[in-house]
C-alpha cells in the first residue's frame, strides 16, 4: 500500500467511525436497551437472587464484574446486527463502487461498539456504587481492570462483526446475542464455580468469561490477579486476531 | 483514447447451471446515453454490477472508461458512479449528512464536501429536506438524493439501474430531465429499464436483453426499422374471426388487443405488401372491418424479438 492510499484508508476509517457513532446515537431503542438492560440485570441479581447465593463478602461486590460482562457481551453482539444490516442494504454497493475498503466499514462499527460499551459499563459501575458496591482498588488496579474489560469488548465485538459478515439476515445475526449473553452464566460471573455440577465446572473454569471476570474481580476487590489476567488477555487477543482474519476473508468472498 | 466509454466482448456470467449473461458484446460511445432494456430477470442488474466492479465475470472482457473492470477495478471505481435500484443511503442520517459523508469518502476536503452537498441539495430541490433524516423521505426524494450522491464527483460513466422503477409520473419526469441534462454535459450514461417509453425518450442507443442474451442493439429508430418500421393494425368483425386470425398468424402477430378485436402485424408499409396481407387474411372480404398502418413502437420491437410483451407501468396514467 502506498503512502497516499494509506492516508486515504485512514481518512475513510475516520469517516466511517463518525458514521457509526451517529447511527448508534440515533438508534434510540437500541441505545436505551443497551444502557438500561445491564442495570436491570444488576438490580435483579443483587435484590432477587442475591439473598440466595452464598459468596465470600457482599454479593454486590461479587456480582458487579459479572454484570459488566453480560452488559458488554450484549452490547458487543449488536455489532453483528449492524454489520449485517449494512451488507444486506444497498449502501454497501455504493461504498464499494466508491472504493471504500471493507475494513473501514467494519472498523467504524467496532469503534462505535467499544465506545457504546465503555459508556454502558461506566453507567453500570455508577449505579453499582449507588447500591453498595465498594471495591478497594487503587488507580493502577482500576486502569488494569478497565484495560482487561476493554480488550474483551474488542474481542467480542470483532467476533460479532465476523458473524455479521457471515450471516445473511439480521435475525440470524441477532442469534449471536444469545450465544454471547449465555456464556457469563456458565462462568464464575454470578455463582462460584464449585457450586456447579462437575461436568460444567471444567467448561466454566476454562472459558474466557471466567478468566476475565476473575481478573477484574482480583483487580477491583483484591485476590489473585496474575494468572487470570494473562489468560484473559490471551483469550481476547486470540479472538481478535482470529475474528478479524475471518471477517476479512468472509468480506472479500461475500463481496466478489 | 478509445471512442467507447464501455466496451464489452464475449461476456458470460452464470449462477450455478443458470446462465445469467450469455456472450454479451456491446459498445457505448463516450458521452451517449445507452439503455439496456429487458424484462425482470433478464440479466440487466447483473450486467450493471459487473460493469460497476461489484460482481465478477466468468469469461470475456469488459472495459469501462478504458480500464478493465476486474484487473483494474480501482481505476474504474475512480471514474464511475452507481445508482442502484435500492436507494443506497443511511436512513438515520439526514440528506445533507449522507452527502457530506459520501463526499468525504470520495476524498473531497471537508469544506468542499460541504459546499458540494449544499449545491446538490439545491439542484435536486432538496434544500428543506436536507436537514431531515432520510428515513422519512418519499421514494422520489430518495432517488433524487441517491442521484445527487452519484454526482458529488463528476463521473465519466454513470450507471443507473432502473432509475424510475416505482416512481410516480412527476418524479419520473424529473428523473428523465436530470438524465438528459447529464448527458448534455458529456457524461456517459448507462441505464437499465423495463420500460420502452423510457428507453425511447432518453437513449441514443438501446440494447434489448432477454434471458441473458442481447437480442437487438441499435438506435430506437433502427430497431423500429428492423422489424419493418411500420405496423398494420386490422380490426376484425367479431370475436370468432379475431380468434381465427390470431391462431393463423401465430408468431407474426406483434400486437393483440382483444377488447378492440385488433391484431397488429409488422410491415414495411408499401401498398402491395399491405394489400396482399389483407387478401391473405381475408380472402372473402368479410372478416376485416377496418385497418390502419402506423409507425412501429419499441413495444413492437420488443415483442417481436422476445416473444413476450414489455411490462406495463403500474402507474400507467395520471
Amino acid at each position: 500500500m502506498s503512502e497516499g492510499t494509506l492516508v486515504q484508508a485512514m481518512a475513510d476509517g475516520r469517516t466511517m467511525i463518525i458514521r457509526s457513532f451517529r447511527l448508534s446515537l440515533r438508534n434510540v431503542d437500541g441505545l436505551i436497551t443497551a444502557l438500561a438492560l445491564p442495570i436491570m440485570l444488576m438490580l435483579m441479581f443483587v435484590y432477587l437472587f442475591g439473598g440466595a447465593i452464598r459468596t465470600d463478602g457482599h454479593y454486590v461486590d461479587y456480582v458487579v464484574p459479572g454484570v459488566l460482562l453480560v452488559c458488554v457481551g450484549f452490547g458487543a453482539a449488536t455489532t453483528a446486527v449492524s454489520v449485517t444490516a449494512d451488507l444486506t442494504s444497498g449502501v454497501i454497493d455504493r461504498f464499494r463502487s466508491m472504493d471504500v475498503r471493507g475494513e473501514a466499514l467494519i472498523n467504524g462499527h467496532v469503534a462505535a461498539s467499544v465506545a457504546r460499551n465503555l459508556l454502558s459499563s461506566l453507567l453500570v459501575i455508577a449505579v453499582a456504587f449507588a447500591i453498595g458496591f465498594r471495591p478497594h482498588a487503587d488507580l493502577a488496579h482500576w486502569l488494569g481492570a478497565i484495560g482487561i474489560l476493554a480488550l474483551f469488548v474488542l474481542a467480542l465485538t470483532w467476533f460479532a462483526a465476523a458473524i455479521g459478515v457471515a450471516v445473511r439476515s439480521a435475525e440470524a445475526a441477532n442469534g449471536v446475542t444469545f450465544l454471547v449473553a449465555f456464556l457469563p452464566y456458565a462462568s464464575s460471573a454470578f455463582v462460584p464455580i464449585h457450586t456447579m455440577p462437575t461436568w460444567l465446572q471444567s467448561f466454566a473454569r476454562n472459558q474466557p468469561v471466567t478468566a476475565v471476570v476473575d481478573a477484574i474481580r482480583g483487580l477491583l476487590l483484591g485476590g489473585p490477579i496474575a494468572a487470570s489476567a494473562w489468560r484473559a488477555a490471551a483469550w481476547s487477543l486470540a479472538v481478535i486476531v482470529a475474528s478479524a482474519a475471518l471477517a476479512r476473508v468472509l468480506f472479500a468472498r461475500r463481496t466478489s | 483514447m478509445s471512442d467507447f466509454a464501455i466496451e464489452v466482448a464475449g461476456l458470460c456470467k452464470s449462477y450455478g447451471p443458470h446462465a445469467v449473461l450469455d456472450r454479451i458484446d456491446l459498445g457505448v460511445t463516450r458521452g451517449s446515453v445507452f439503455a439496456l432494456l429487458g424484462p425482470n430477470g433478464a440479466g440487466k442488474t447483473t450486467m450493471v454490477r459487473i460493469l460497476a466492479t461489484l460482481t465478477g465475470l466468468e469469461s470475456g472482457t469488459a472495459l469501462v472508461a478504458g480500464w478493465d473492470v476486474v484487473a483494474q477495478r480501482h481505476e474504474v471505481r475512480r471514474r464511475i458512479s452507481l445508482t442502484g435500484q435500492y436507494a443506497a443511503l443511511d436512513g438515520l442520517q439526514t440528506g445533507a449528512e449522507n452527502l457530506r459523508m459520501m463526499g468525504r469518502l470520495l476524498h473531497l476536503p471537508a469544506r468542499q464536501a460541504r459546499a458540494r452537498a449544499t449545491e446538490l441539495l439545491e439542484r435536486f430541490d432538496l434544500v428543506q429536506a436536507g436537514e431531515r433524516r432520510v428515513a422519512g423521505y418519499s421514494g422520489g426524494m430518495r432517488r433524487r438524493l441517491d442521484l445527487a450522491a452519484s454526482l458529488l464527483r463528476r463521473p465519466e460513466v454513470m450507471f443507473l439501474d432502473e432509475p424510475t422503477t416505482g416512481l410516480d409520473l412527476r418524479s419520473r419526469q424529473a428523473m428523465w430531465q436530470i438524465v438528459s441534462e447529464l448527458a448534455a454535459s458529456g457524461v456517459t450514461v448507462f441505464l437499465t429499464t423495463q420500460y420502452l417509453e423510457e428507453a425511447d425518450q432518453l437513449a441514443d442507443r438501446v440494447a434489448i436483453i432477454d434471458g441473458g442474451r442481447l437480442v437487438a442493439d441499435g438506435t430506437p429508430d433502427e430497431l423500429k426499422q428492423q422489424i419493418g418500421g411500420r405496423r398494420l393494425d386490422i380490426e376484425l368483425a367479431d370475436a370468432a374471426n379475431y380468434a381465427e386470425v390470431i391462431a393463423y398468424l401465430g408468431e407474426r402477430a406483434t400486437h393483440t388487443d382483444v377488447e378492440r378485436l385488433t391484431v397488429g402485424v409488422a410491415v414495411n408499409g408499401n401498398a402491395p405488401e399491405v394489400r396482399s396481407l389483407l387478401d391473405e387474411l381475408d380472402p372473402h372480404r368479410q372478416r376485416i372491418s377496418r385497418f390502419a398502418v402506423h409507425a412501429a413502437s419499441l413495444d413492437d420491437v420488443f415483442l417481436s424479438l422476445t416473444g413476450h410483451r414489455a411490462p406495463e407501468r403500474e402507474t400507467a396514467s395520471v
